[in-house]
């Protein structure tokens, strides 16, 4: 019987959209049975249209372009236009070095067969609808996400 | 070199899409055939057998040639 992995993704920028996708591709190519919980902000990765973005506000370890983050002030983070403008040089570094896009890595993972299950609790919150959302995912709570993870061999927080 | 039976250039690809389409490719393959990978990420070398180890692909041959990463990998049955 193959192993199985759990993840539960709960963040919804660029950067924090990673974790959960690679590790999900890789483990089904890996021959894991891999399930994702998506709740809460991780939402914004199972949009349709994904329009996600990379925050330098309150991420101390992220390096920015030509030294800023050495001189830079802290409170220059929260410039308005600082976020499309670290999104679009984080977009364009990852192209450069052949990082895959999340739109990508997502399809890559809807095409292993990686389980994904959107927090229904977080859909009515933000009064969101399930147009807004990829196909062929479900929706469903916490007791849902245990039923799997209660037999996973591997189960992350992201 | 040894011979084989198809080959994937992953060049310019970073982590995790070299082994995703080589296992895309294996998939494609019948058991016993090999299939000849070149990558250009370092992070390979490591992946490559990490992947084989798990999935039961022989990797039969890993070498760097001027920067560049190649692999041997046969079908498991």
């Amino acid at each position: 019987m193959s192993k199985k992995l759990a993840i539960i993704a709960t963040k919804g920028t660029l950067d924090w959209g990673y974790p959960p996708f690679i590790l999900a591709s890789t483990a089904a190519a890996l021959g894991y049975e891999v399930q994702i919980f998506f709740t809460f902000y991780g939402l914004q990765l199972l949009k349709k249209k994904m329009d996600v973005k990379v925050s330098p506000l309150g991420n101390p370890g992220m390096p920015m372009p030509m030294g800023m983050d050495k001189w830079f002030p802290v409170i220059g983070t929260a410039i308005p236009g600082m976020q499309s403008v670290m999104t679009k040089m984080m977009k364009a570094k990852m192209k450069s070095k052949g990082v895959a896009s999340l739109e990508d890595l997502r399809d890559l993972c809807v095409e292993a067969d990686v389980k994904i299950i959107a927090c229904q609790m977080t859909v009515d919150l933000f009064d969101m609808n399930h147009s807004e959302f990829i196909d062929g995912i479900e929706y469903g709570g916490a007791a849902m996400f245990f039923e799997f993870a209660g037999e996973a061999d591997i189960s992350l927080f992201v | 070199m040894a011979d084989f039976d198809q080959e994937l250039d992953a060049s310019g690809l970073n982590c995790p899409l070299p082994i995703l389409r080589a296992k895309k490719s294996l998939a494609g393959m019948s058991a016993g055939q090999v299939l000849h990978i070149i990558a250009t990420d370092p992070g390979s070398v490591k992946d490559f057998e990490a992947f084989s180890k798990q999935t039961g692909n022989e990797l039969m041959e890993s070498k760097e040639e001027g920067g560049k990463f190649y692999f041997l990998i046969k079908k498991a049955s």
